[in-house]
């Protein structure tokens, strides 16, 4: 018998890891509603803050759109790596080990639930958007790139849950990720725009924090169309935090998988 | 299925694993397991079973010594040793979002088999482990014994020569256990595949083991046929506990025409029978000749545990549910005068 290509392995762990998140309503719900909900809260909390000299926007949804993007993608660190720590738990990672599975079909193939999931969430956060009257100004194809930015987001929080799942082996230890991805969240650029952060400390934290420019790529579709510079910082943050995050977690899986 | 006999079996020389913090779990085990046997791994929670088994399918790598399984080096020829055998290890490790179907899709197509083979091999082995009706049902709804035989047939989708099954049995009822018995021994008598089983459970290994290992503290300490085992350490033993107090005497007496005296209760007269077993009906024979009433009498057959007992001074852990198929019971009413 030969080994499977690593394309079929990819495409049979990734379907696995699709149906299994699909059938976990309970890790779905939250990183789509919860978002949604932090969106209604902002929006009509936050509105008069479009009244600030120098605030991008007349619509405060818009502006704060951007955010359910991020904070659906946060969860991801949370469903990629409970489900893999689920599996070093339950022994099913070493069923894997034990046929000719090569590791970085396996990587991939946890990381495609998530994946999968972002896509839907992209859909479901425009669509919500558009019905509450906002305006992409990049038009459809500024929707497909959300969706491309926020899957590549997604794929960046979920490699950083197998990391935390392969090095620990811990569903508790990844949940405890969670709080600090919120964090990380809140001292961005969230609520208002950098150059409108008033507190130095703040707009110090939020300038070196990376989220902010994850934020500023959505926005600006958003807001002022197709802009090549923000656009590329928060495709090349998420996609080196996505590289980084999986070459660890491929260290990380050699190390767990001692398997000879 | 295709016979799956091999010329090579497992062959083990002082293999050793240490851990960073602790001692030594496996500590230079040597053994031969030949091709088409059943081999028994026995010993007590902590032994050094699963950690054997890590290493002789290639998840753990030895601290010393070698290995090889189907022929094959388990630290030089991981992904030949891997290809050459299946394991079932002590959880069944099961998704339990997916179905048993979808488990045995996603296994065959891991394992490499072509695909218009793998529905009607996915297929087969579900009903190998009467597992067809519940094949739609996900995981997390099956039993015990379901999940059991479930993990038993996803470790043979690639038609393994050597099958590795740590705690097979484990929290399963008696009928689910039986089951699963009834498969291994199948598939060794039918497909002559080599099984390496490791079991707390004497029953076990004494019902389904062609030969036996006992490990304790990372050592074999004994290794045989379970008879032979038992031969080695000594004779059946008879217990009497008379119907009446001042009738012990005479009952010693009686029972003293067939063996030496043995440890018994202090109500008790216990002798051993050199000849066997089938002294017993001479013993209740003998104590109704002399009209002797008595309340309890039972034969003690040298047991798994009595093994493990003089190999190791202990008794196995665990092992009491497990020891009513060594002993024999007469009901009082079959010896009544």
């Amino acid at each position: 018998m030969n080994a499977p290509s690593v394309l079929t392995q990819v495409g049979h762990l990734a379907r696995r890891s699709i149906t299994r998140t699909l059938r976990q309503p309970a890790l779905i719900v939250p990183g789509l509603a919860f978002p949604l909900f932090l969106l209604a809260i902002n929006s009509g909390g936050l509105d008069a803050a479009t009244d600030l000299p120098g605030f991008p926007t007349p619509s405060y949804v818009t502006f704060a759109l951007a955010i359910t993007f991020v904070q659906a993608a946060i969860f991801a660190t949370n469903i990629a790596g409970t489900n893999l720590a689920e599996d070093i738990r339950t022994g099913f990672l070493d069923r894997l080990a034990l046929t000719p599975m090569r590791g970085v079909a396996l990587l991939s193939g946890q990381l495609a639930g998530v994946l999968a999931l972002g896509v839907f969430q992209g859909i479901v956060y425009i669509a919500i958007g558009l019905a509450a009257g906002v305006t992409i100004e990049a038009g459809v194809g500024g929707a497909v790139v959300m969706i491309a930015l926020s899957v590549t987001i997604a794929g960046a929080f979920g490699a950083i849950g197998l990391l935390a799942a392969l090095r620990t082996g811990s569903g508790e230890a990844v949940q405890g990720l969670f709080p600090l991805m919120f964090a990380l969240l809140f001292l961005s650029a969230l609520s208002l725009p950098l150059e409108l952060i008033e507190h130095e400390w703040f707009r110090t934290i939020a300038t070196y924090n990376p989220v902010t420019y994850l934020l500023q790529g959505l926005r600006s579709l958003l807001i002022f169309g197709w802009q090549a510079g923000p656009l590329l910082e928060a495709f090349a943050i998420a996609a080196g935090a996505f590289g980084l995050a999986i070459t660890a977690s491929a260290v990380a899986l050699r190390r767990r998988l001692v398997r000879t | 299925m295709p016979q799956t006999t091999s010329t090579h079996g497992i062959e083990v020389e002082g293999l050793v694993r240490e851990f960073k913090k602790g001692p030594r779990a496996v500590d230079g085990i040597d053994l031969q397991v030949a091709p088409g046997e059943i081999y028994g791994f026995l010993g007590p929670n902590g032994a050094g079973k699963s950690t054997t088994v890590l290493m002789l399918t290639t998840l753990l790598p030895p601290t010393a010594g070698t290995a090889r399984v189907a022929g094959y080096d388990v630290v030089r020829e991981g992904p030949q040793v891997r290809a050459s055998i299946g394991a079932a290890l002590q959880e069944a490790a099961l998704d339990p979002f997916l179905t048993g179907r979808e488990h045995m899709r996603l296994q065959t197509a891991l394992q490499g088999l072509p695909k218009a083979e793998r529905t009607p091999r996915g297929e087969e082995l579900l009903g190998r482990v009467g597992l067809l009706e519940a094949a739609d049902r996900k995981v997390k709804g099956y039993s015990g014994g379901m999940k059991r035989r479930l993990d038993l047939g996803l470790a043979l989708v690639h038609r393994p020569r050597i099958l590795f099954l740590d705690e097979p049995t484990t929290g399963l009822d008696p009928q689910s256990r039986t089951a699963l018995w009834d498969d291994v021994a199948r598939l060794s008598a039918d497909d002559g595949v080599t099984v390496f089983l490791t079991t707390q459970y004497l029953e076990e290994a004494d019902v389904l083991a062609d030969r036996v290992g006992i490990i304790d503290d990372g050592r074999l300490v004994a290794e045989g046929t379970p008879a032979a085992l038992k031969a080695e350490i000594g004779q059946p033993t008879v217990e009497v506990v008379p119907a009446e107090e001042g009738d012990r005497e005479r009952v010693a007496q009686v029972l003293a025409r067939f063996g030496e005296s043995a440890p018994s209760v202090p109500e008790a007269v216990a002798v051993r029978l050199p000849r066997g077993e089938g002294e017993l009906a001479d013993v209740v024979r003998a104590l109704d000749g002399e009209d002797l009433r008595v309340s309890h009498l039972q034969l003690h057959a040298p047991s798994l545990d009595d093994v493990f007992l003089a190999k190791t001074g202990r008794s196995l852990e665990g092992a009491g549910a497990d020891e009513v198929v060594e002993e024999e019971e007469v009901a009082p009413e079959a010896v009544r005068a």
